[in-house]
């Protein structure tokens, strides 16, 4: 029994390192511009498929670092094509527009890659368990994890620390100023943008060593990153790294008890949340904060 | 902003014209009656939706959450509870409503981009339920195993179960709820909400409790998608779980925006276009995904105002 509830909540954190990682992405591109992007799971697809087509030729590590780079490349190129002109618009358009984007995104994927399943294959060193009573943890697991964790840490370095992660998170604040400052706001944005699809890249390869490809393999993982901005509470990035842990952990928990419920106990979890903090556990009504 | 919230008497001879005629043409065009019937369901769909994203100026992404538990919540009723088609009807708007009401007091504090955010995530819910709870619900194959039934009223029988009959009844509630909603948006209340679109501040301090407003704009919104449900499941003697799903909610708002937000009928055109369009596309090709996305794509960068926009346009 404690195996099986430690078996979930491991797998319950694999889960929540996951969405974090889609839900930080969505999170920098609605601090900066207001704007939800519904493609955020196609482009984790595209990342992983981008990955099965580079692996025969670079093989797993490169695949696994020059995948996000080209996925975010794409995303630099739909920003400066398709959502630039809707940042003076109702945020109405730029949710519609992504909308489509994702049909359209999604279809494409299943034309170009097909409608079957694909596998990635992961190193071999990174498939045996680590110890035989801990069976579900297998090296690519605790690698995915600690992937996540450095991918994050980076992030977080990068905008205290960089030129450019201080303008995002002016930005955030008040775009108005630092556009005054000097600052052009459009690189910045187009920037900021690319840094959230690279991790939905990033996800998506990792996603695929794990569960394998499907087109709809990024529908699946952004509801629950909606969830967790939500619970962490809008612009918290560290709020929405804590809500996507909490929210697959929790699943993970309730997947021993009752399995049928285990996506209908996040939403639990946001409803309550919602009901005692309406702007989330970090976030704070109008103010926005790293 | 001074808003025309119906068309001239005119204009609504004709529109009248065209929806009583519809089943006669469209079997013509290559069309059937369902098709026709299920135009006038979305479109109603679309028109409720739109009391909420154009004339309140909320961005709500989850109607489909509804407009799903009017369908399933109307199929569970014949199939398990009773064999009466009102009794199912009234259920399926029940059920709808009261989850609106539930889920619009969670959320009704929440502005903009995360209210719009929050209505998407909770709109899944139900998705999840219905998809999981395969006993009852069928699943992801949806619920089967119910059909419309002739309404009885004692004295006389209204058979309602050809395809011909029920379009009348669709069309007879639409009217009526077309009607509802536009005594609604004119009274003093409609012209709260619409205070609240254009100046949310200054309504509040002409003390408009702007939340409360909300809370029962979103509330009679969802009442009005669910009848649209539940007139759906009763159409397709069918509930499908992607009745339920997020995909569905944003194509509310589209036919909204195709048709024009800021007009009353301009979603049931909206409907029109993109329920025929979805039809025969997925007719002729199998990546019609693709073209549904590049309308959404087009339509925003091009005619954001939508076609009721153009012709304002035209006028001015």
């Amino acid at each position: 029994m404690t195996q099986l509830i430690l078996f979930n909540i491991f797998n319950g954190l694999v889960i929540g390192a996951f969405y974090a990682l889609m839900a930080l992405g969505l999170s920098l591109i609605i601090n900066l511009t207001n704007v939800i992007n519904f493609a955020h799971g196609e482009f984790l697809a595209l990342g992983g498929y981008i990955a099965f087509t580079l692996d025969p030729y670079l093989g797993f590590w490169w695949a696994l670092i020059v995948s996000p780079f080209i996925t975010a490349l794409i995303g630099l190129l739909v920003e400066r094509v398709l959502i630039r002109p809707l940042y003076n618009r109702d945020p109405l358009y730029s949710l519609l527009l992504t909308f489509g984007l994702a049909y359209v995104l999604q279809d494409s994927i299943r034309f170009i890659w097909g409608a079957q399943g694909l596998p990635l294959q992961t190193p071999a060193v990174l498939n045996s368990p680590l110890s035989p009573t801990l069976f579900f943890l297998t090296g690519y697991r605790v690698f995915m994890v600690a992937l996540v964790a450095a991918a994050v840490t980076v992030l977080f370095y990068v905008l205290k620390k960089t030129r450019v992660g201080m303008r995002i998170r002016a930005g955030t604040l008040d775009l108005e100023m630092v556009s005054a400052l000097g600052v052009d706001v459009r690189i910045l944005r187009n920037l900021n943008f690319g840094l959230g699809i690279f991790f939905a890249g990033l996800a998506g390869v990792l996603a695929a060593g794990m569960l394998g490809l499907t087109p709809t393999i990024g529908e699946a993982l952004i509801m629950p990153s909606f969830v967790a901005v939500i619970v962490g509470g809008l612009g918290s990035l560290v709020g929405t790294l804590f809500g996507g842990l909490v929210i697959g952990v929790a699943a993970g928990v309730v997947t021993v008890f009752y399995p049928s419920a285990s996506e209908a106990s996040i939403y639990v979890i946001m409803a309550i949340v919602l009901l005692f903090r309406p702007y989330g556990l970090f976030g704070e009504k109008g103010g926005t904060k790293l | 902003m001074n808003q025309r919230i119906n068309l001239s008497k005119h204009h609504q001879w004709i529109l009248w014209a065209v929806l009583l005629s519809m089943p006669y043409w469209m079997t013509l065009l290559g069309g059937y009656t369902d098709l026709a019937t299920r135009l006038l369901v979305i479109g109603l769909a679309a028109m409720a939706t739109n009391l909420l994203v154009g004339h309140t100026g909320v961005n709500s992404f989850g109607h489909a959450a509804y407009f799903g538990l009017g369908a399933y919540a109307t199929g569970l009723t014949l199939k398990y509870l009773m064999p009466s088609t009102p009794a199912a009807f009234v259920v399926g708007v029940l059920v709808g409503t009261l989850g609106g009401m539930l889920i619009g007091a969670l959320i009704v504090r929440l502005r903009g981009i995360y209210f719009a955010l929050a209505t998407i995530a909770f709109g899944q819910v139900f998705y999840f339920i219905a998809f999981r709870w395969n006993s009852v619900t069928g699943g992801d194959n949806g619920l089967r195993g119910f059909h419309r039934l002739a309404i009885d009223l004692g004295f006389m029988e209204f058979d309602i179960t050809s395809s011909l009959a029920f379009y009348y009844v669709v069309l007879a509630v639409l009217a009526l709820c077309a009607y509802a909603m536009a005594t609604i948006l004119r009274s003093p209340f409609g012209h709260t909400l619409q205070a609240i679109r254009e100046n949310e501040r200054r309504a509040q301090f002409l003390s408009i409790p702007i939340n409360r407003h909300i809370w029962i704009a979103y509330t009679i919104s969802c009442f009005f998608v669910s009848v649209a449900g539940s007139l759906y499941a009763l159409l397709n003697n069918f509930a499908s779980p992607h009745d339920l799903y997020w995909t569905q909610s944003g194509d509310f708002v589209l036919m909204a925006v195709i048709g024009g937000m800021r007009s009353f009928w301009g979603p049931l055109l909206g409907a029109a276009i993109f329920v025929l369009a979805q039809d025969y596309l997925s007719g002729v090709t199998q990546d019609w995904m693709f073209f549904i996305g590049m309308i959404f794509v087009l339509v925003v960068l091009l005619i954001p105002r939508g076609i009721a926009g153009l012709f304002q346009r035209r006028a001015q």
